[in-house]
């Protein structure tokens, strides 16, 4: 493969971390986010309204403010990290915090868009079925949803694997621990090493198309099959 | 039984609906759009919590007070007004999702909801390719296997074109006539109600203004079902006798006998007759030369004004009155021109072309 000649060890590492880090994080994201998005798709109040608020804040907030504070909440002697007992910054673990975070609305957002789209009735129909709370959860919403499941999962992962600003904050850029993607191209432009940066961020143009293609595919395929 | 009460507020609107019916037949919640009716069956089926309130279905109580079974923990059917599949299951799929998850014994079969509404042929298709009719067809043998003691029907016609509608009807009927289990409808439609209710509970601004059965209601004077232009009598009745070689069916009614174009089924065959009060008129002979062919003995009962110059008038079939109920709407003048008083017997003449849409009942 032509890769294989463009790609050192360095990148190789930096690769598989950056591959490990989104995956840890997607699957995080999923088991996290898909309740906390059913909770904010059934019925309104304030308090959903300020939860939801915070969810999305990693939206419109530069990547630095939100690794800035991360850094505070993970460094040495704060509240966090005398409750853990071990320090989480600069390390993997950190990394993958501040990961899910950062991508927490694109993996909520979508999941509980399917889940407000789905409307009351399904869950209502499937009650007088004899489906308990939670198994209607399971054999019926959670299939509802696939569609939202799958570009909330597709966009997480997309999203970690472009970020910089946070990890750059917290992580440093320790190679094989917490030197990602993003900060490996930042570097190689940093030391006009231009062949290596074009190879990283090549791929990573043609990544991120493929994964939009592949979203705008999915939802119109679920979109006319299950809209009806 | 069926004993009910709710009682609460939902934003602006305050229900306070009581009623007691019997635990068998079709029960309809009749009344105007916003009348509470859906309220009150969601109510039943615990997708609604009114904290005011009791229920109990043939001495199963599902709530009393604050303590309300949720949904899932009741035996009970409900047909939404859309139909409500599953679209990530196929129609096989919904068919069953209830019945893998009922308790209790197994009161009606796979086989037997398939055979009853015709699904045997729909079966092996997609849900997003059933027409309206198909769909609530398969709801309505969907909620039925789910094995339910109480079966709730919100409006499961109101979606469908007219001809859907008059295709699942006829499946609505055979339910009727063949299953055990108490149905409550709600309905806006009187000719739904009339086809199949047993029992009436009428409704209005969120209260219940008077429950019985279905005949007596709308003979009810003091009810404003009477003053409704489309007024007419439910009789029930046995086929008889038949005539093949005229197309005719004779039904033994409670104080009389009509004859009814069509054959209406074997001998013994229990059969509904909606007879249109406006197709009836009053005489005080048997007439001797004329194309109707029913002329039954009758009491009147009472006499009500009605719109347009018209009157209302009760009757009881049989020559003492001591049959079924039926409605006469003739011409105020004629009415004044012969005479006629409570009391008096008469005979009512009935167009046999009006009973031609029967309905087939439960025995």
């Amino acid at each position: 493969m032509m890769e294989g000649t463009l790609l050192d060890a360095e990148m190789l590492t930096t690769l598989a971390l950056t591959l490990k880090l989104a995956t840890v994080t997607t699957v995080l994201l999923l088991v996290l986010g898909t309740p906390l998005a059913w909770w904010l798709s059934r019925g309104g109040g304030l308090w959903k309204e300020i939860v939801a608020t915070l969810v999305s804040l990693p939206i419109v907030l530069p990547p630095t403010v939100l690794g800035f504070y991360l850094l505070i909440a993970m460094g040495p002697h704060s509240p966090l990290t005398d409750l853990l007992g071990v320090k989480l910054s600069f390390t993997f673990a950190g990394l993958v915090v501040g990961s899910v975070v950062y991508s927490l609305p694109f993996v909520v957002n979508p999941i509980r868009n399917a889940f407000a789209a789905m409307g009351p009735r399904p869950m209502e129909v499937a009650a007088t079925l004899r489906a308990s709370p939670l198994n209607a959860f399971f054999t019926v919403a959670l299939p509802q949803a696939t569609p939202g499941l799958i570009t909330g999962a597709i966009l997480g992962f997309a999203h970690t694997v472009g970020e910089f600003g946070v990890v750059l904050m917290i992580g440093g850029g320790i190679p094989g621990q917490t030197k990602v993607l993003s900060v490996t191209i930042f570097d190689y432009v940093e030391t006009l090493e231009w062949d290596k940066a074009h190879v990283l961020a090549g791929g990573m143009l043609a990544m991120s198309f493929v994964v939009i293609l592949a979203m705008m595919l999915i939802e119109r395929r679920f979109g006319t099959g299950a809209r009806r | 039984m069926i004993s009910a009460r709710f009682t609460g507020r939902q934003g602006e609107f305050t229900l306070d609906a009581a009623f007691d019916v019997p635990g068998q037949g079709v029960t309809a919640l009749f009344g105007p759009s916003g009348c509470g009716k859906t309220t009150v069956l969601r109510c039943m089926a615990g997708l609604a919590r009114l904290p005011g309130g009791h229920l109990t279905v043939n001495g199963v109580t599902w709530q009393e007070g604050r303590r309300i079974t949720p949904p899932h923990r009741r035996a009970v059917g409900y047909v939404f007004q859309e139909a409500s599949l599953f679209t990530h299951l196929s129609v096989h799929e919904n068919l069953i999702y209830g019945l893998r998850r009922a308790r209790g014994p197994l009161r009606i079969s796979e086989a037997e909801v398939t055979q009853l509404l015709g699904i045997a042929p729909l079966l092996s298709r997609p849900t997003a390719t059933l027409s309206g009719g198909e769909r609530q067809r398969v709801a309505i043998g969907r909620a039925l296997l789910s094995q339910p003691e109480l079966l709730l029907m919100d409006e499961p016609l109101s979606a469908l074109d007219r001809i859907s509608r008059d295709e699942i009807l006829p499946y609505l009927e055979r339910l009727h006539a063949s299953l055990q289990m108490p149905v409550i409808l709600v309905s806006h439609d009187l000719s739904e109600v009339e086809r199949l209710a047993d029992t009436l509970v009428l409704m209005e601004a969120g209260r219940v203004r008077a429950a019985g059965p279905i005949a007596a209601m709308q003979a009810d004077p003091n009810l404003p079902l009477i003053h409704r232009p489309d007024l007419a009598a439910v009789i029930e009745g046995v086929v008889v006798a038949l005539d093949p070689a005229y197309g005719l069916s004779t039904l033994q009614v409670p104080g009389g006998r009509i004859v009814v174009p069509g054959n209406l089924g074997p001998i013994g065959t229990r059969r509904r007759l909606r007879v249109p009060a406006t197709d009836v008129s009053l005489g005080r002979h048997a007439p001797s030369d004329t194309t109707i062919l029913n002329a039954l003995p009758a009491l009147i009962l009472g006499a009500e004004a009605a719109a347009g110059y018209q009157v209302t008038v009760r009757l009881a079939l049989g020559a003492s009155g001591e049959g079924a109920s039926l409605l006469a709407r003739v011409s105020r003048k004629s009415f004044d021109l012969l005479g006629f008083q409570p009391g008096e017997k008469v005979v009512a003449r009935l167009k046999a072309m009006a009973l031609s849409a029967p309905a087939q009942t439960g025995g």
